[in-house]
C-alpha cells in the first residue's frame, strides 16, 4: 500500500466513525431524514462560507455551514409546530429551498469560484490526500484528515460526557425534561454534531454519502442488539467495515471509493436483513413457519386429550377429525412421535405421560398467560420462545 | 393543625398554538393524600402534570412545590408518564430504565454508580420485576412495563409522585399491585397525584379527588366531593351517573 491509499482509507474509517455515533441517536429518535435534509441545506452555508474564506476547509466555513444545518433542523421544527403541516412534508419543503438557493449562488458565481455542485455532493476521496496541512513548514498530513479528526474527537468526547443525558432524551423526553436534562438542548446539541459532522465528512465523502455512512450503520445494528452501547460499537464496527472493504471494491473495479463505501454499506445492511440470526428475514420466516407447526402439533395433543373414543384417534383418520390434509397430518404426528409425546398402539394414537402434562400446561398457559408459567414453558417448549 | 401544602398552582393557563386547554387554574394539593385527578378526554389532566413539572411552558400563572418553584425541587418529585409516550423498543434493559430513574440525583454528567444500581434493584425487587431485570423493554408485557415505570420513580425516592394513566392497558393484578404501592407511599405520608380513568375505581383507590375539565370543577376528599353533581359537571349533563349507588 502506497501512503496515500492508507490515508485515504484512514480518512475513510474516520469519517464512517464520526458519522455512525450522530447517526445511531438519528435512527433511534426516528430522524433519518432529518440527516438527509441537513446533508443537502448546508450548500448555501458552504457556499457563503467559500466565498468568505475560498477554502473547503476552513473552520469558518463549517461553521457556516453547521450553522445552516441547524437552521434546517429549526424552521422544520417551526413549520410543524404550526399543526399546518406534517413533519416530513416540513422536511421535504424546507431542504429542496435551502439546497436551490445553494445551487443559484453557485451558478451566478460560477467563473469566479472553484466550487462545483458535483465536488460538494459527491466529494472525491481520492483527492484528498493531495490537499495538505503544514505546520511551521512541515507536512503534517492530509486537512481533511485533521478536520474529521477534530470532529470525532469533539463527538466522542460529548458522546462520552453526555451518554446518560442522551439516552435519556432520547428514550423519554418527558422524563428528561422533568430531571431537569433540557430536551431542546441535548436536541440542538446533537443536530449541531449532526450538522458539523456532515459539513467536515462532505469534503471527502460529499454530502450526500454522508447520509449512508450516519443512517446505514446505526439502521444495521438495530438488527443486531438491543442494548445502545453495543448498538454504537456495531454501528462503528460496521462503518469502518464498509469503509475499508469499500475502498477496495473501488480499487478493484477502478470506480467511486465514496459510491463503493456506500454500495459496502447497502450490502451490509441487506446480508444482515436476510440473515441476522433472530431479526433477520429468513429467520423470522423459518420461526413462523416453525410456529405454524407447533400451533397445529398442539392441536393434535389436545385432540387427543379431549378425545377418549379410539374412531377419534386411528392414525388413518386424523385428516377426516380434524380436517387436515394427509401430509400435514403426517408431518405432525412424527413431530408428536419424535418428541415422545404420543404412542401409537394398533395404529391409536394416546397421550404419553409427557405429552399428557405438556399438553395440560400448554393450555394453561394459554388461557392464564400467567408470567411464571411462561419462564418454566419455554425450556418445554419451543411454541412460546420471544 | 396546619396542613402542609405539597403543591399550589395559582392561576394556571396552559394553552397549545394559543387555543387554551386549562384555564386559570387554582389548585392546592395537600401533603400526604393519594389524588386522582379526572376529567373526560381533552380535560388536560396530562397537561396539568406536564406544566406542573415544566414540560410544558404555561402561558399564565405559576406552580409551587413546597413552597418553592420546580426548578428547586426537582429531587422531591417523581414522574410516571403515559406508558405510551417512549419507544418500547428502545436498545435498552428494564434494569437499565429504572436506573434512569436515578439520573435526577446525579445531575448532568455523572454517571450512575454502585449505590444507585443498588437502589433501582430494591425499587424492581418492590414491583416484583427483579427476574426481569436484564429483560430487552421489548420483550416485557404492558403491566411489565408500567410496573418497570413505577420502579422507576420508586427508585427517585421523592416527596410526591405524579402518575399519567398508570392503569392504562394493565391487567387486575398489576392494577392492585400498582395500588398497593401507591397506598404504601401515602402511608409513608408520600403525596401521590394520579390522572385517572376509571370512575368506578376513585372511591375504593383514593382519598382526594380533582375534577377537570379544562377548568377546575372541584377539589377536595373524596368522601365529600365525588358526588352526581360534581361528575355532571365535569363530564357534561349526558353523562350516565352509574358510578354512586
Amino acid at each position: 500500500m502506497t501512503s496515500a491509499q492508507i490515508e485515504i482509507q484512514l480518512i475513510a474509517c474516520i469519517v464512517a466513525i464520526a458519522c455512525a455515533i450522530p447517526g445511531v441517536f438519528l435512527v433511534l429518535r426516528k430522524m433519518a431524514l432529518i440527516s438527509d435534509a441537513i446533508s443537502h441545506a448546508i450548500l448555501p452555508g458552504i457556499v457563503v462560507g467559500f466565498f468568505v474564506t475560498h477554502d473547503l476547509s476552513s473552520p469558518l466555513l463549517i461553521i457556516f455551514a453547521a450553522f445552516t444545518g441547524i437552521l434546517t433542523v429549526f424552521l422544520v421544527e417551526f413549520i410543524q409546530k404550526t399543526g399546518l403541516v406534517k413533519e416530513d412534508t416540513a422536511i421535504g419543503l424546507i431542504f429542496p429551498a435551502l439546497f436551490s438557493i445553494g445551487v443559484i449562488l453557485i451558478a451566478q458565481n460560477a467563473n469566479d469560484v472553484h466550487l462545483d455542485i458535483d465536488a460538494v455532493l459527491l466529494g472525491e476521496l481520492a483527492f484528498a490526500p493531495f490537499d495538505r496541512l503544514e505546520l511551521f513548514g512541515t507536512d503534517v498530513g492530509p486537512k481533511s484528515l485533521w478536520v474529521i479528526g477534530t470532529i470525532l474527537i469533539i463527538t466522542l468526547s460529548l458522546l462520552i460526557t453526555f451518554f446518560k443525558e442522551l439516552k435519556v432524551s432520547t428514550f423519554d423526553a418527558g422524563l428528561a425534561s422533568a430531571l431537569g436534562f433540557s430536551p431542546v438542548v441535548l436536541h440542538y446539541g446533537l443536530m449541531t454534531v449532526a450538522s458539523v459532522t456532515t459539513v467536515g465528512a462532505f469534503d471527502a465523502v460529499g454530502a450526500i454519502l454522508v447520509v449512508a455512512l450516519t443512517i446505514a450503520p446505526a439502521a444495521t445494528a438495530y438488527l443486531l442488539t438491543k442494548d445502545l452501547k453495543k448498538m454504537l460499537f456495531l454501528s462503528v464496527g460496521l462503518g469502518v467495515f464498509s469503509a475499508i472493504s469499500g475502498y477496495w471494491l473501488a480499487h478493484g473495479l477502478d470506480a467511486s471509493i465514496a459510491g463503493s463505501i456506500a454500495s459496502m454499506l447497502g450490502v451490509v445492511f441487506l446480508s444482515v436483513f436476510l440473515f441476522a440470526p433472530s431479526t433477520g428475514m429468513i429467520s423470522v420466516m423459518y420461526k413462523q413457519q416453525r410456529q405454524k407447526i407447533e400451533v397445529l402439533l398442539l392441536t393434535f395433543l389436545l385432540h387427543l386429550k379431549n378425545h377418549k373414543e379410539k374412531k377419534e384417534r386411528h392414525v388413518n383418520h386424523l385428516g377426516e377429525h380434524i380436517n387436515w390434509q394427509k401430509s400435514q397430518a403426517k408431518s405432525v404426528l412424527e413431530l408428536a412421535l419424535k418428541n415422545n409425546m404420543i404412542v401409537i398402539n394398533d395404529d391409536i394414537a394416546s397421550l404419553t405421560e409427557k405429552g399428557n402434562v405438556f399438553t395440560e400446561n400448554a393450555i394453561n398457559y394459554i388461557t392464564d398467560h400467567s408470567e411464571e408459567a411462561i419462564e418454566e414453558m419455554k425450556k418445554d417448549f419451543f411454541l412460546f420462545r420471544g | 393543625m396546619k396542613e402542609e401544602i405539597a403543591v399550589a398552582i395559582d392561576d394556571l393557563t396552559v394553552a397549545y398554538n394559543y387555543k387554551p386547554v386549562l384555564w386559570d387554574i387554582d389548585l392546592t394539593i395537600p401533603k400526604g393524600v393519594l389524588m386522582a385527578i379526572v376529567g373526560p378526554n381533552g380535560a388536560g389532566k396530562s397537561t396539568l402534570i406536564k406544566a406542573i413539572l415544566g414540560i410544558i411552558k404555561p402561558i399564565a400563572g405559576s406552580v409551587t412545590i413546597f413552597g418553592k418553584p420546580y426548578k428547586n425541587q426537582r429531587k422531591l418529585v417523581a414522574y410516571v408518564p403515559q406508558k405510551g409516550s417512549v419507544d418500547w423498543d428502545f436498545p435498552t434493559t428494564a434494569l437499565d430504565v429504572v436506573l434512569m430513574g436515578t439520573y435526577g440525583s446525579l445531575g448532568w454528567i455523572k454517571r450512575p454508580g454502585k449505590t444507585e444500581k443498588k437502589a433501582a434493584l430494591e425499587a424492581l425487587e418492590k414491583v416484583g420485576m427483579l427476574p426481569f431485570k436484564s429483560r430487552q423493554i421489548s420483550q416485557l408485557s404492558g403491566g411489565q412495563q408500567q410496573r418497570i415505570f413505577l420502579a422507576r420513580a420508586l427508585v427517585q425516592n421523592a416527596e410526591i409522585y405524579f402518575m399519567d394513566e398508570p392503569f392504562q392497558g394493565v391487567d387486575a393484578t398489576t392494577e392492585k399491585a400498582i395500588i398497593n404501592i401507591l397506598k404504601i407511599l401515602r402511608k409513608a405520608g408520600k403525596t401521590v397525584i394520579v390522572v385517572h380513568h376509571d370512575l368506578q375505581t376513585v372511591p375504593e383507590y383514593f382519598d382526594w379527588v380533582t375534577f377537570l375539565n379544562v377548568k377546575k370543577i372541584a377539589t377536595g376528599p373524596v368522601s365529600a366531593i365525588f358526588n352526581n353533581e360534581n361528575l355532571i359537571k365535569t363530564y357534561g349533563i349526558n353523562y350516565q351517573v352509574s358510578v354512586l349507588e
